[in-house]
């Protein structure tokens, strides 16, 4: 899968463009507020023998085997089976660490109005946490936000990449 | 439910803001100009009001010639206004009126540029043959000078040249910083004279500012006139922000807002530059919107997934549901006189558009035809809906408040989030180009044919066309 690398780049993109934009602010503003954990330069990188630390993003991705992301389909907000896999893959994480925190990010794709599509990643997202609750997750372990259409991870407007963009993606809270 | 107000310096530049002040994301604050106080100005016929004469052909206004040479000034005179004087000042105005009455398609104006100019006696006195030698219906001449106390005094007169009358004349005191808003009255008098409706030109835009790349877009609030002059942007950029809307009077914008990292409506209050939340609550609010007379805002908010509608007193106090039907209701535009109000809502499966009155009661679906209906806006006039029709593409589209007469005004890729100009003939909305995710402001006359990209700075979203000014 190339999930996990295109969200490091996507990391490592945005930490570049905030360099930048305190160079010349007046230009490029800084990015939006992230609530994604951006990489700090010590953090040991994933091929490292010592691993990524309990309660990383990277420690997450690799204990649920990529599995922090589920999908969905055209303005829908169901759990489906594969959803419902990726999602006890995570329970299981968060049962077997109670001191982490997390955010559950709800997204749509660009083909929905962006007053509407806000609502809708809010509903994905509520979705994704009240799975979570029903497999033990305490509730006030789980954060949510949405993001709209605004924060898309597939670039393109085709059918393939609107299907990656309709998700709920589990991130850590540092 | 309390409100709680984030104080914000209202003197620094942003630049040199204090950090807690761009924690908020705000930009310093933009003073929203002056009063226009409108002005007796001589006519041909001293101690006589203006003559009400009749335009030569009604029926082809839109064919009209409409000479505006540069207007005079009695005396050239320095001013903040231009940089040459209140000579080159009455060039510039003429131009701005040309390009108005030019860029919306209304009229065949010719400019300052390829007309002789009148003397500053000719302006109450045209010199009529001259101007019907050049093939020229109506003539628009004016005056700007500038007064002891700085102040900028404008005139402007419209002339029928067939009938060799002045059909109307008018003149106002302005600020020299707001010497356009002279030339936007102007424009507004000739087109309501010429054509019967309302005026719009003399109004503002609120918008969303969009820079970056698709999938790190910046979007700032910012703010222009009508015509895209007097670009401001008010918020820095460090948070995402999103659908503004205009206060009546133009003194606060509601905006949507990431500052605190969570999907919150502020009331921005622009003369201060200060922002305090729309309700003090920890759930998400979206989509706010004006009631017309200013005194209330509808906001829509996320319990546990199910977003509703929600009115609140602009002054604070307690929130009260509309709607609460499971599923996504949200949005929400009163009606003029504010006795009903048309959203949007999936719970009949998908988004379609229903009307109820402005206490939540009588709820019903209007929309039945083919594809989605979202981000309904009813006319200032009342007599129409403007929405997004969602059938593959998005189109913008009107119907009428009981979801008649539907009519798809534009055929982009993705046409969203329709907004009035103030008399209810032209909408703005935002167009999205497929794949690069680019942005731009466009906005379409209502019998479909007149339809321009409006420049600004960056790309843009999310106009909201406020009132006209007074």
């Amino acid at each position: 899968m190339k999930r996990p690398i295109t969200t490091i780049l996507l990391l490592a993109s945005v930490s570049t463009m905030a360099a930048c934009s305190r160079e010349a602010p007046e230009e490029l503003p800084p990015p939006p507020v992230d609530t994604v954990p951006t990489p700090t330069p010590t953090a040991a990188p994933p091929t490292q023998s010592t691993g990524p630390s309990i309660g990383s993003q990277e420690h997450f991705q690799a204990a649920v085997g990529g599995s922090t992301v589920i999908y969905f389909d055209t303005d829908r907000f169901n759990i489906d089976s594969a959803d419902a896999a990726a999602l006890q893959a995570q329970a299981q994480y968060f049962a077997r660490y109670p001191q982490l925190t997390f955010t559950v990010e709800g997204h749509a794709d660009e083909r929905g109005t962006r007053e509407y599509n806000l609502a809708l990643g809010e509903r994905r997202a509520n979705s994704a946490k009240n799975y979570l609750v029903s497999l033990g997750v305490s509730a006030d372990r789980i954060r949510t936000v949405s993001y709209g259409k605004e924060r898309p991870v597939a670039l393109a407007s085709n059918e393939g990449a609107w299907a990656q963009n309709r998700r709920a993606a589990s991130v850590m809270i540092n | 439910m309390k409100r709680i107000a984030i104080l914000i310096s209202t003197v620094a530049a942003w630049v040199t803001a204090p950090v807690w002040a761009q924690g908020q994301d705000l930009s310093e604050p933009v003073g929203e100009g002056g009063e226009v106080e409108a002005v007796a100005v001589e006519g041909e016929e001293e101690d006589a009001g203006p003559l009400r004469g009749t335009v030569t052909d009604e029926s082809d206004w839109q064919d009209l010639g409409i000479a505006i040479p540069a207007f005079a000034t009695q005396r050239d005179q320095a001013t903040p206004a231009n940089a040459q004087g209140t000579g080159a000042l009455g060039r510039e105005i003429a131009r701005v009126i040309t390009a108005n009455l030019q860029n919306n398609g209304l009229f065949k104006p010719t400019g300052p540029d390829r007309l002789p100019q009148p003397s500053f006696a000719q302006v109450r006195a045209p010199s009529w043959g001259s101007w019907s030698g050049r093939g020229a219906e109506m003539l628009v001449q004016g005056f700007a000078n500038a007064r002891s106390d700085g102040r900028l005094v404008v005139g402007c007169y419209l002339y029928d040249v067939a009938l060799q009358d002045e059909l109307i004349r008018e003149g106002w005191v302005v600020r020299p910083a707001d010497w356009r808003r002279a030339a936007h009255k102007c424009s507004d008098l000739i087109y309501a004279r010429l054509t019967g409706e309302d005026p719009f030109f003399d109004s503002r835009i609120a918008y969303i500012a969009e820079t970056g790349p698709k999938d790190k877009r910046v979007k700032r609030l910012a703010v222009m006139d009508s015509d895209g002059a007097n670009h401001r942007f008010l918020t820095l950029g460090s948070a995402t922000a999103l659908t503004p809307r205009y206060s009546p009077d133009y003194s606060k914008i509601l905006y949507l807002s990431y500052v605190d990292g969570n999907p919150r409506i502020y009331v921005y209050d622009i003369g201060r530059g200060t922002q305090t939340l729309v309700t003090e609550n920890s759930n998400p609010t979206l989509a706010p919107r004006w009631s017309p007379d200013g005194r209330h805002i509808l906001y829509s908010m996320a319990v546990a997934g199910n977003t509703d509608i929600y009115r609140v007193p602009v002054t604070g106090g307690r929130s009260v549901r509309l709607t609460s039907a499971p599923g996504i209701d949200i949005g929400g535009s009163y009606s003029p006189d504010g006795s009903r109000i048309v959203f949007e809502s999936d719970r009949s499966g998908s988004q379609q558009c229903y009307v109820m009155d402005a206490d939540g009661s009588n709820q019903r679906r209007i929309t039945f035809f083919g594809g989605r209906c979202a981000t309904p806006e009813w006319s200032p006039r009342g007599d129409q809906i403007a929405f997004t029709r969602i059938a593959g593409d998005f189109n913008v589209a009107v119907m009428t408040p009981a979801g008649r007469n539907l009519r798809v005004l534009t055929n982009g890729w993705q046409d969203e989030a329709p907004t009035w100009a103030p008399n209810g003939r032209i909408i703005q909305f935002f167009r999205t180009t497929r794949n690069s995710g680019r942005s731009a402001l466009w906005q379409v006359d209502l019998t479909g044919r007149n339809e321009r990209r409006l420049p600004t700075p960056v790309d843009a979203s999310d106009p909201a066309w406020g009132p006209i000014r007074p």
